[in-house]
């Protein structure tokens, strides 16, 4: 069934007045924003979010979490979206705590992560587009372990995580998904270079240098050579998150831009009598609610075990992308003047929606992926 | 779960030993649904057989209640049976505006007799009906009927002209919005119910841009209907028609779902230009999501939870996305597909389709009206 259960309505009941206090634009985005913060989200709101047990959200129980699934988690993260709550739930709770399960280095991280200490990036793009198969990072067999060598782009967190997950090749060529290996990289590994961006919406991103990081054998996250599977559990949960975000960056813009055309005044009346912003408006809610579905099908499919779920992981990051696109699009348009100003939250929408869009995938990128594993 | 597991296991079973393998192969078109009706022609034995074993179980219609000629099955049930017609690929048995219109607007506002009555004949396919919605001055203005009916203390006398009649020349009966009052607009129509075959009634099909003709001119000529089959009370058959819209709409927006299993791109063939890929790729993406959202849809509105004008907007969302996809068969077949009579188009197939599916965002409420009524009731926009 397409409907929440009543547990996952108890869980959305709990998260939406906490993120709308507590992750509210004002006390978070804006103000870490304002005051200049390192990590670009608020170390103790992440305290926060362990108490409510949502650190854990994905964890199984038998390690202490509270071993729910992707629909929660999607539930979690369209009220961060709503909010723009920075934070490092979707690339540490949700597709760390994916790459990690059942790994001997699920011991190592997971306390951390339930108690809200620690934070876990992700590096796997190496050029400016999303492409994992095309991955070169080196990773050589030294003695037991192993050396890196290469570069990672857009690690989202990257500066402020505790420990980063690479994907690296140890085998094959670029353009192979054999090969692979993901490894558990500690934070101050020796040769390890960080250059750190704040982007258009305030996050961090790291830029990776890797120059001879040398590694022991037990730092490999799975098997060696077979680093795509834990990659893709990762990497498909992290795009059915970021799905789920994304319809909450949409519906949270939407629902300031309907707001606004109940409220300002042009030509002597509102401004959403005028049917040219009404067809617009309607049009966009009923494109929020079918992202919504493509989000929660490919959430609901996960959970499932589903074969399909890798299509419509594919689906609802490609469809969410390009719907939150123009939510935030028509906000800013339809708030006119005052929509371009920095003292308004609309664009802050805007700004998010970019970084979102392009994080674990363009909808460019994954209406291809949905035509490469549709046949065509 | 366990009695779902067993319900799912038996209805398999069953499937398998009674759907003829004929009709496990997906409908060509229209043409190839089994309407019904006293004047219908069977395609073959097996679209017979297959709709008397589906009826003799109340399949036809899953969710109605036992006693009108349904299979009384909860919403979890009724959704299984689909899943399990889909995956061995069940034809639809009966394909009836009783079953998708008439039949929803009957449980909820007409008399015990109605349904006993109606209800059990639209079930087994005995009466094919048709929809008096349109007049040539109330298309999108739907409310502005003019179409008249006369009290004549037993019975009403009905005086007008309907359009868009979908398949008036082919129906036993129609659902008729009838002016029975000009003191209020919305409050002075009535919902009536009755035989084509009545003295004064009469058809004229109108040839489409398709070359088809699906629907009708019809032409009321002092008709006499029956009080009884006054549907709700007099002057109160706009809550009927807007509930009755409500389940077209819905059914509409299956077109949204198009017939294949397949990805469109999948199913054109080839396609060498990178651009027209690209396109088509978004439009898969489109679909796929459109799809969640048609089977999120359908357990929100079991469980209660949909919004009224939800079926606007899938409507809406369902009819633009059918009418991308065939621009998109057209494109991808180029010339092929502008051939309009040769055998190898199968009698231009391709392109007749293409042009059926521009109604679509017109019939049942334009695309603007669904767009109006989303603004209105949903968003609630001023003025709207």
């Amino acid at each position: 069934m397409m409907t929440l259960t009543d547990d996952q309505r108890m869980l959305q009941d709990t998260v939406r007045p906490f993120m709308a206090d507590e992750g509210a634009i004002k006390p978070q985005l804006r103000h870490w924003r304002d005051t200049g913060c390192t990590d670009g989200f608020g170390t103790q709101l992440w305290k926060q979010f362990a108490e409510l047990g949502l650190t854990g959200i994905l964890i199984p129980e038998a390690q202490g979490g509270a071993g729910l699934g992707a629909v929660e988690a999607g539930v979690v993260l369209e009220e961060i979206g709503r909010n723009l709550t920075p934070s490092p739930f979707l690339t540490t709770a949700v597709a760390a705590v994916r790459a990690l399960e059942g790994s001997a280095q699920a011991e190592r991280w997971f306390p951390g992560i339930l108690s809200g200490e620690t934070v876990a990036a992700l590096a796997i793009d190496e050029g400016k587009h999303h492409d994992p198969s095309r991955i070169a990072l080196v990773a050589k067999r030294q003695g037991n372990g192993f050396v890196l060598n290469g570069t990672k782009q857009f690690v989202v967190h990257g500066n402020s995580a505790d420990v980063i997950l690479v994907a690296a090749r140890t085998g094959g060529s670029p353009g192979e998904t054999d090969g692979l290996t993901l490894f558990a990289v500690e934070k101050g590994a020796t040769g390890l270079d960080a250059d750190t961006a704040t982007l258009a919406d305030s996050s961090k991103s790291a830029r990776l240098k890797f120059d001879n990081v040398a590694l022991d054998a037990d730092a490999v996250v799975g098997e060696v050579d077979g680093g795509w599977h834990p990659l893709s559990r990762a990497l498909n949960a992290g795009r059915a998150g970021a799905a789920s975000e994304l319809v909450g960056v949409a519906a949270g813009a939407s629902e300031m831009t309907f707001d606004y055309l109940k409220q300002r005044k042009q030509f002597g009346r509102l401004i959403g009598e005028f049917q040219a912003l009404q067809h617009r408006a309607a049009h966009l809610y009923g494109e929020i609610e079918i992202a919504r579905a493509a989000a929660l099908k490919a959430a609901q499919l996960l959970d499932a075990g589903d074969p399909r779920a890798e299509l419509f992981a594919s689906v609802a990051k490609a469809k969410a992308g390009r719907v939150s696109a123009l939510a935030v699009q028509e906000g800013v348009q339809m708030h006119g003047g005052i929509g371009m100003t920095d003292e308004h939250d609309i664009g802050l929408y805007m700004k998010r929606e970019a970084v979102l869009s392009e994080l674990f995938g363009s909808p460019r990128c994954h209406a291809g992926r949905v035509a490469e594993l549709s046949g065509y | 779960m366990a009695d779902l597991d067993s319900f799912r296991a038996e209805t398999r079973t069953w499937l398998e030993a009674n759907c003829p393998a004929e009709m496990r192969t997906p409908m060509r078109s229209e043409k190839d649904a089994c309407w019904g009706g006293r004047h219908f022609e069977f395609q073959s034995p097996a679209q017979k057989q297959w709709l008397d074993a589906m009826a003799s179980r109340g399949w036809t219609v899953p969710d109605w209640p036992t006693e009108y000629g349904g299979g009384g099955l909860s919403p979890a049930e009724a959704k299984i049976l689909k899943e399990e017609m889909a995956a061995l690929g069940c034809r639809s048995p009966l394909t009836s505006f009783g079953i998708s219109m008439l039949g929803p607007a009957l449980l909820k506002f007409g008399t015990e007799e109605q349904k006993k009555h109606y209800l059990t004949q639209i079930a087994c396919g005995e009466i094919r009906w048709c929809q008096g919605y349109s007049e040539p001055g109330a298309g999108s203005d739907l409310a502005g009927l003019q179409t008249k009916a006369e009290d004549k203390g037993d019975h009403y006398l009905v005086n007008g002209q309907k359009v868009w009649t979908s398949y008036a020349d082919q129906a036993d009966w129609i659902f008729c919005l009838v002016r029975t009052s000009t003191e209020s607009k919305h409050g002075g129509i009535s919902f009536l119910l009755f035989d084509m075959e009545s003295p004064g009634v009469s058809t004229k099909p109108i040839l489409l841009i398709s070359g088809n003709s699906p629907f009708c001119e019809t032409f009321f000529d002092d008709v006499q209907v029956p009080k009884v089959q006054l549907v709700g009370e007099e002057n109160k058959g706009w809550d009927v028609a807007k509930y009755l819209l409500g389940h077209e709409r819905e059914m509409i927006s299956g077109m949204g779902l198009g017939g294949e299993k397949q990805a469109l791109g999948a199913a054109v063939g080839p396609i060498d230009d990178p651009l027209l890929r690209a396109e088509i790729a978004t439009f898969d993406v489109d679909a796929l999501a459109f799809a969640a959202m048609s089977e999120r849809f359908i357990d929100q509105l079991k469980a209660g939870e949909a919004h009224p004008a939800m079926p606007s907007m899938m409507k809406y969302a369902g009819t633009e996305l059918n009418k991308r996809r065939h621009e998109l068969i057209m494109a991808a077949g180029g010339s092929d597909t502008l051939e309009w009579d040769s055998e190898r188009s199968k009698d231009g197939k391709a392109a007749r389709d293409w042009l059926r599916t521009k109604a679509n965002s017109i019939e049942g409420g334009t695309s603007e009206v669904q767009l109006g009524i989303v603004a209105k009731h949903i968003l609630r926009l001023p003025g709207a």
